[in-house]
């Protein structure tokens, strides 16, 4: 089934929901096209018949939460010529990183009767703390006009673009009232990695974080206006900023420190 | 005696999430049959103890990105039975449209992407494309109009951000749906196509013998084709409030897979999903759905879980005449969302997922903590059936060569369409895996 001219793609998953790797499948009108100009050489969500590597370009989806998981990250970065993560889980952890704040037995007793048969680490931890990443998509789930943009930047040779600005500013091209300045509902937006059009705020509500931080967030001013303006308190702060992007260090770093601020609130 | 045999696949294909299957057998019989599952744990079940109540539909939408409405919407369900909150006619109706949006979008993946390949014989459906171009092109977009109704209900279809506890963050006003309708009305035609198309396909021959015949559960409801509420019925009788799920339904740790298998304490194995929702409320499809289904001479039983694709098809036309049905006669409702003040309570719901019943129940503190979580997901329920399905169509398959053997034996699995990602309770296993990466 391989075509020696056409590049090979892989799509790889780890501790995740599937959703990104949805987003492709979910490109109703552009898979086919992508199909022709792509080799859709391992994809076991899609296809029965994988094709073996090494392949151009993987797309990895999910976080590493096993022994065997590490091991299996650095054998597909071995067999890949450029490697893009795709995702919250992938590129900060996910959801599932929740467990780094905690501990993680007593998660695993809660959920099953013998725990002592589970194997898995106390860390949920991003692809790039394992092996070398030559792209994050950032999102929970992605958005798909960006992944097809990631994707015909490899295959034309040129940096992809993706804009690393809050969310806030595609709330201001989407000529949005701002939920914050005009309702005092709280947002995330102001350090919030843009990518999906500001939907929250179009939706009447606050931005949650699901993209992540922004390039350069400042975490520090939004915990502070968060407190003061609109009276959140130190928990809500928290819980906002450790949820589907919790690891991601600019997250992680922000909570920590809210945690231990014993200050004024 | 005679050798045994194995069957082993190590990755599951084209199916949600990491699953495994060892089946060892010999000409006597069929000695173990194991679906184990190495999705890794993601612990939603801990760590949304201490999260604030609201936050319970984006954070379990996160459990499976195949179904995230259904997610939200049983976590909406038990919050709000917990706060004593009933939605509005008009509020319980555009649930039911973005549902609609979801069992179409689900559906429709995996007749097209997911299973019509193995019936037709291909790998995959970008494969199939090259010899059926019109056949993936339809179900492309018979996908992509549940897509545009779950977006414009939810902003998004994967994780949706509009829904909420109470209701919606935002109401569509009737023009914003109307735009819908066109596209809706020629999916629906399409969507009767597949019906046809899919009623054509050669599917194998199985039925359980009568002592041992499927316990099929699903909600059941007087008025509805069952979505988001009703009792939970089974072909055996069973006929309880959603309530008292805890007390007849168990789930048990079991060694190999530590996916928990749910049972019936009753009785042990049931099986959820389309084929159990179509087998115990046909009469509340529509008459277009069941004029179609007649006209293609299909039954309003059907015992055979490789027939699940027509079913599946069925529910997607159901779902379109019942999306338009809803948007012609959709009244915007007053409020978003219906207002409450926590307080210290436990709830439940289920409702079904396009893969089938789907449980959550909750506590939650006076300030609105949750301090419990339970879900049970569809698959973790259809577990046991479908080892008891490889169990008892393995002696009826021995003659075929080993390989068609074994793409049987995954072909039945994709029956059920599994979603191994649903992982609230899923673990690692020590498995062989040898060559696993790029085989
Ligand atoms: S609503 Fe949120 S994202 Fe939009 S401008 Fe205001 S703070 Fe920024
Ligand atoms: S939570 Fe923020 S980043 Fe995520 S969809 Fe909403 S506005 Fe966008």
């Amino acid at each position: 089934m391989g075509n020696a001219t056409r590049p090979k793609l892989a799509v790889w998953k780890f501790a995740s929901c599937d959703g990104c790797q949805l987003s492709l499948l979910d490109c109703e009108d552009e898979l086919l096209q992508l199909a022709d100009k792509m080799d859709i050489a391992y994809f076991m969500e899609a296809s029965s018949q994988p094709v073996e590597g090494p392949y151009d370009l993987s797309l990895v989806e999910g976080s590493i939460t096993t022994a065997e998981d590490e091991r299996r990250i650095r054998e597909v970065r071995a067999q890949s010529r450029a490697l893009v993560t795709i995702g919250a889980c992938a590129t900060a952890g996910g959801i599932q990183a929740l467990r780094n704040f905690a501990d993680v037995e007593e998660f695993t007793s809660i959920v099953y009767a013998h725990p002592e048969t589970i194997a898995t680490l106390k860390t949920s931890t991003p692809i790039s703390a394992h092996v070398p990443v030559d792209f994050e998509l950032q999102g929970c789930p992605i958005n798909k006009r960006q992944l097809l943009e990631v994707i015909s930047a490899f295959l034309y040779r040129r940096p992809p673009q993706v804009p690393p600005h809050s969310v806030c500013i595609e709330c201001k091209i989407r000529g949005n009232v701002c939920v914050w300045v005009a309702h005092g509902t709280p947002c995330m937006g102001p350090v919030t990695h843009a990518g999906c059009g500001a939907l929250c705020p179009t939706y009447n509500r606050g931005c949650y974080a699901c993209y992540g931080p922004k390039e350069n967030p400042n975490t520090e001013s939004l915990c502070h206006w968060w407190k003061t303006e609109l009276g959140a308190d130190k928990a809500t702060v928290v819980e906002n900023l450790r949820n589907f992007n919790a690891a991601a260090p600019a997250f992680e770093t922000a909570s920590r420190r809210e945690e231990q601020d014993n200050g004024e609130k | 005696m005679a050798k045994s045999k194995t069957i082993k696949v190590d990755y599951l294909a084209r199916v949600e999430g990491e699953g495994a299957l060892y089946i060892r057998y010999d000409d006597g019989g069929v000695h173990d049959v194991k679906l184990k599952i190495f999705e890794p744990p993601r612990f939603f079940e801990g760590f949304m103890r201490g999260r604030d109540y609201l936050e319970a539909p984006d954070i379990t939408a996160r459990i499976c990105g195949i179904c995230p409405v259904a997610y939200q919407m049983s976590a909406l369900h038990a919050m709000e039975d917990a706060l004593g909150l009933v939605p509005t006619p008009e509020l319980s109706a555009l649930r039911r449209l973005i549902y609609c949006g979801e069992w179409i979008e689900s559906h429709t993946l995996h007749i097209y992407m997911l299973h019509a390949p193995d019936f037709l014989g291909y790998p995959s459906a970008v494969a199939m494309a090259k010899d059926h171009p019109k056949i993936v092109q339809v179900g492309l977009q018979i996908k992509k109009a549940g897509n545009a109704i779950v977006k414009l209900l939810g902003g998004r279809e994967i994780h949706p951000i509009n829904v909420r506890v109470g209701g919606f963050y935002r109401v569509p006003a009737a023009s914003e749906l109307k735009p819908l309708r066109e596209q809706l009305l020629q999916a629906r035609d399409m969507a009767a196509e597949t019906v046809r198309w899919a009623a054509s396909l050669p599917f194998p021959k199985f039925e359980r013998s009568a002592e041992d015949q499927y316990e099929f559960v699903a909600l059941s409801h007087s008025q509805e084709y069952p979505m988001n509420k009703g009792r939970i019925a089974s072909t055996r009788g069973l006929d309880i409030p959603v309530s008292e799920y805890d007390s007849h339904f168990r789930e048990e740790h079991v060694e190999y897979t530590n996916a928990l298998h749910s049972v019936l304490v009753e009785r042990g194995a049931y099986f959820v999903g389309p084929m159990a929702r179509y087998n115990l409320n046909y009469d509340r499809l529509s008459p277009l759905v069941r004029q179609t289904a007649e006209d293609i001479g299909f039954p309003p039983f059907c015992a055979n879980p490789f027939q699940s694709i027509v079913v599946r098809s069925l529910e997607v036309l159901y779902a379109f005449d019942e999306a338009l049905r809803i948007i012609d006669g959709y009244q915007q409702p007053q409020e978003p969302y219906l207002n409450t003040e926590p307080r210290a309570s436990t709830g439940c719901a289920a409702t079904e997922a396009p893969r089938g019943l789907l449980y959550h129940r909750y506590s939650i503190d006076e300030r609105g903590k949750i301090t419990d979580a339970k879900i049970v997901p569809p698959t973790s329920q259809n577990q046991k059936t479908i080892e008891d399905d490889l169990r008892h169509m393995l002696p009826k398959f021995l003659h075929l060569p080993e390989d068609k053997l074994q793409a049987q034996c995954e072909q039945a699995i994709r029956n059920y369409d599994p979603c191994i990602s649903c992982s609230t309770h899923f673990l690692q296993l020590h498995l062989e895996r040898s060559g696993r990466v790029g085989q």
